[in-house]
């Protein structure tokens, strides 16, 4: 055997530096300079959450000297506090004016410069942890369908049951689609923080998952269950009777003017429980069992996780802080008020059309009125969570 | 994945695009392009079973080598010259992540194809990853790096330096404006298609030759990402050709796109790789070399070229103009002397150049030491201080220049300066391509066409105006870039931490004022101001003074 000889490989020589902390001593070197020191932490320690998250987004109120530099044909930059007609403390004050030798104001701020960023996601979101939940939910899933698909488990299924799921359980794909994209998706260009815009778009992802989640479930069971119309849900929510309370009700949560705040407490306040859980938890998941189905409450599971664990959770601790702002309680509270008194009825008409789905499966779900009363006691739950008043709406 | 194959599963998702029947999405981000023909088919082919996992397990190889780096004592071997730049680098690029992610919803108003809307909301999700991902990355270095000064005021360092401005065209750029310009010409043709190679793949390469294995690893996770995105960007291009009234527009936002995208990021990534490197070898690519590799050959002409049998007017006088600039005019050479000059300002330390890095740059730049040799060597004798000022104000033949109104890097190609008087103010620009950008593109009627919908160029874009008449010692202090003992400098014009060899604010103090060229420019007479034209594009190269008028 011979060798060959290689001409020597150009490659990057390692060097000792010794460029670690703590090699040595000067202004800075110590551990208190190794924290980020341009925010003020909610509670006394900063989160990891808050680290990759706070002041990504600048603020000419806080450290943009030179100001936004990119405007709309309409002047208006940025992320301008009017995209809600909500009003977090000291947003009305003017907004600092620099200029010929003005200096980087505001030098003396007293921190934050405005209360919407004392908002923080509870649920403490960045990429590692939307990744890790989102990434076990789809794995959970997987393993319910594919465990119940080798036990052939679909074959109890009563039949009106499989054209319950295909019609009904597959309509309700299209709302979570729509909520996802054009609500939460859309809305996370125009929150005042980045704390504000990131749950919004993992609130949206949570909603596009289920979306797909439901697609794919749909497409198993069209494999699976002989003559399951894996269409029929493209009909159901085109020209059901029953759907079109709720899809008129979802396209106009997409077509609030101009208002991410109204977008999301509509659909997340309102909507969500007075439709969503009252569908979701509240018939499927009552009436799955009786007719032989453990596995969509498995799949719709995950779906009610998202809202009643987190989106929910972000969306309290967005807005019940405005409804004690020390400036502007009465102003958000008559707001949020006039919200309700706005999207309620239109729910509780969706709500209606949907009650004759009640009726559809052999072993029969909770009443639809008892269905209902579940909603509307969860709905002004959040509602006093919120400082809010339940509407008289409700009462209808 | 379940056993259901991956086209299955995304045909199967189409099921969900949503055609309104009872109320219409609010269209708040307006264009001025049309989509009246040829819808395209969604190209990331992504569904969010497959998605997440996927994902997931490309953050656990991200997390693991950051762990293995911090066991494996990685900041031994880094070097300090590099990582300094990093301060700069990192507090920059979260932005422009983050705003990626808040554009793609621009588009789904823009675009009307559902369809496209599935890959750009997993886009979204990219972005928000590469967002946090990356202000964790300068967590880590905050927290292991010898020097934390700089990484631990990062975000309020960036929104107040000039450098960090110049670098948010790069964000503000995506998500303002014409839906169209901004989130796809801008961002994903131009930006993510062209220049994130230079960014997350030249420059990461660059780190782990300086001992830094952690900025490629999290980098080249972000750029698997960007391959897909440029996909997206692609089918929007594909549909604004089919309608032939979109192609003034395409030219339009091409050609500003192109050249600001040049401007900034070569500005930037090319100083970092060419100054912020201790890898001398030879046989190492300059940044020139990446860049005709990765810019002018991946992307112009395997990429845009091929495009022109559909209609796009591709800017081939603006390629080359930037190829000459980098090669010929000396323009990271100059960008990178003049962030020198303006250490004092900036919140990281520049190393000076040593003969080694001399030889280097008159290797792969022959004729470098004629121009830039002499002013290195000033910048490393006046490097600590020892009686003398920064040497912004000592005389070593620079003459301090004025910034560009829209790219806002300083005319430093001297001969290229335009002025011109618009919207009631004298301004400076540093090529003429910048200039109309400003006084004819970006306005509401183009070349005779009503265009409503593009975006103004707006804020205090000169960040000296702001501190005009202001004694640096003060302004360095408004900026908050003091170290913890309420004195040294968190900028140093040199690596040495030893607290004798660092600048204080006591050595700025007896400084001259901080002067902004522009308000002088605007109190200039007409002749003052014929004059100073003349005078600038006599300067140069590396900043000298214009020659005496005998000498001419």
């Amino acid at each position: 055997m011979t060798t060959t000889e290689r001409p020597e490989r150009s490659v990057p020589k390692p060097v000792f530096t010794d460029a670690e902390a703590g090699a040595r001593e000067f202004p800075d070197s110590g551990p208190s300079a190794r924290r980020y020191n341009y925010f003020k932490p909610a509670k006394r320690k900063q989160t990891h959450y808050e680290d990759v998250t706070v002041e990504v987004q600048p603020d000419p109120r806080h450290y943009l000297s030179q100001g936004w530099i990119y405007g709309f044909a309409d002047g208006s930059a940025g992320y301008p506090l009017n995209w809600t007609k909500l009003k977090a403390w000291g947003v009305d004050d003017p907004e600092p004016q620099r200029g010929i030798g003005s200096g980087g104001l505001p030098k003396d701020f007293s921190w934050p410069a405005h209360g919407w960023h004392e908002f923080r996601d509870p649920n403490e979101e960045w990429e590692m942890t939307f990744y890790r939940y989102n990434a076990n939910v789809v794995r959970q899933i997987n393993q319910n369908v594919e465990n119940a698909r080798q036990a052939k488990a679909f074959d109890q299924w009563t039949e009106n049951w499989k054209r319950f799921v295909e019609r009904n359980v597959g309509a309700w794909m299209h709302i979570e689609h729509i909520i996802g994209l054009y609500v939460f998706a859309a809305c996370n260009r125009s929150g005042p923080t980045n704390m504000h815009n990131t749950a919004m778009a993992v609130n949206s992802m949570h909603k596009i998952r289920f979306a797909q989640d439901l697609a794919l479930y749909n497409l198993t069971l069209s494999e699976e269950i002989e003559g399951f119309d894996g269409a029929a849900h493209i009909a159901a929510w085109d020209s059901d009777a029953e759907w079109q309370g709720a899809r008129a009700l979802t396209e106009a949560l997409t077509a609030v003017e101009d208002d991410w705040g109204e977008s999301v407490f509509a659909t997340n306040v309102v909507f969500e429980p007075l439709i969503g859980e009252l569908f979701r938890s509240n018939l499927v998941m009552q009436s799955a069992a009786p007719n032989g189905d453990f596995v969509t409450p498995t799949v719709f599971g995950a779906g009610e996780y998202d809202y009643a664990q987190r989106d929910l959770r972000w969306t309290i601790a967005c807005f019940a802080p405005l409804t004690e702002d020390r400036e502007f309680a009465d102003h958000n509270k008559q707001l949020m008020q006039s919200w309700l008194a706005k999207w309620v009825p239109q729910a509780l008409d969706a709500a209606r059309k949907m009650q004759p789905l009640w009726s559809q499966p052999d072993a029969k779900p909770p009443r639809f009125e008892d269905s209902l009363d579940k909603a509307k006691n969860r709905f002004a739950g959040i509602c006093t969570d919120l400082g809010l008043t339940p509407p008289e709406e409700l009462k209808q | 994945m379940s056993r259901q194959s991956l086209a299955k599963a995304h045909q199967k998702i189409q099921e969900l695009s949503w055609e309104p029947q009872y109320h219409e999405p609010y269209m708040k981000y307006g264009t001025d392009y049309t989509f009246r023909k040829a819808a395209k088919k969604d190209p990331l082919k992504q569904v969010l079973r497959s998605y997440f996992p996927m994902q997931e397990e490309k953050d656990h190889r991200v997390y693991g080598a950051q762990d293995g780096a911090i066991r494996g004592n990685m900041f031994r071997q880094v070097q300090e010259r590099w990582l300094e730049w990093q301060k700069l680098f990192l507090s920059i690029i979260p932005l422009p992540e983050i705003s990626a992610a808040r554009s793609m919803p621009m588009l789904f108003h823009a675009v009307p194809n559902p369809e496209l809307h599935n890959g750009q909301a997993i886009q979204m999700i990219d972005e928000v990853r590469h967002s946090t991902i990356q202000q964790n990355l300068k967590r880590l270095y905050m927290n292991n790096y010898i020097d934390p000064a700089g990484f631990n005021n990062t975000l309020r360092g960036f929104h107040g330096d000039y450098c960090g401005t110049i670098g948010r065209q790069f964000a503000e750029g995506f998500i303002t404006g014409d839906a169209i310009t901004a989130a796809s010409i801008y961002l994903t043709i131009v930006a993510e298609t062209a220049f994130t190679n230079t960014l997350f793949v030249a420059m990461p390469a660059e780190a782990a030759a300086n001992g830094d294995y952690l900025l490629p690893t999290v980098f080249h996770s972000v750029q698997s990402d960007e391959s897909r995105h440029i996909s997206n960007g692609y089918a929007t291009l594909l549909m604004a050709l089919s309608d032939e009234d979109n192609r003034q527009l395409l030219e339009r936002d091409l050609r500003y796109a192109w050249w600001n995208n040049h401007r900034v990021v070569d500005a930037a990534i090319g100083t970092f790789i060419e100054y912020g490197t201790k890898d001398r070898r030879k046989d190492r690519e300059s940044y020139a070399e990446m860049w005709r590799r990765w810019i002018y050959d991946d992307y112009y002409r395997a990429y845009l070229i091929p495009l022109e049998k559909y209609g796009l007017v591709v800017p081939h006088d603006l390629v080359e103009e930037s190829w000459k600039q980098i090669w010929e005019k000396g323009y990271v050479h100059e960008v990178a002397q003049f962030f020198a000059t303006g250490w004092l300002a900036n919140y990281w330390r520049i190393d000076s150049m040593t003969d080694e890095d001399f030889e280097w740059f008159e290797y792969k730049y022959p004729g470098w030491y004629d121009k830039y040799g002499k002013w290195w060597e000033n910048y490393n004798r006046l490097a600590l201080p020892n009686g003398h000022n920064p040497i912004v104000f000592e005389d070593v033949d620079y003459v301090y220049p004025h910034r560009c109104w829209t790219c806002m890097v300083p005319c430093l190609v001297r001969e290229d300066m335009v002025m011109q008087e618009v919207d009631g103010q004298w301004r400076t620009y540093c090529h003429e391509v910048c200039r109309w950008t400003d006084a004819e593109a970006f306005r509401p009627v183009y070349q005779g066409r009503e265009t409503p919908n593009m975006g103004k160029l707006v804020g205090h874009r000169e960040w000296e105006t702001l501190y005009h008449g202001w004694n640096w010692a003060d302004v360095v202090s408004d900026m908050g870039f003091v170290r913890d003992d309420g004195k040294t400098m968190t900028a140093q014009p040199h690596l040495n931490l030893d607290p004798s060899k660092m600048w204080t604010l006591d050595h700025l103090r007896r400084c001259p004022p901080l002067q902004s060229p522009n308000v002088l420019l605007n109190e200039m007479t007409d002749e003052e101001r014929a004059a100073f034209v003349d005078d600038y594009h006599r300067q140069g190269p590396a900043g000298r003074p214009a020659p005496k008028a005998d000498a001419r």
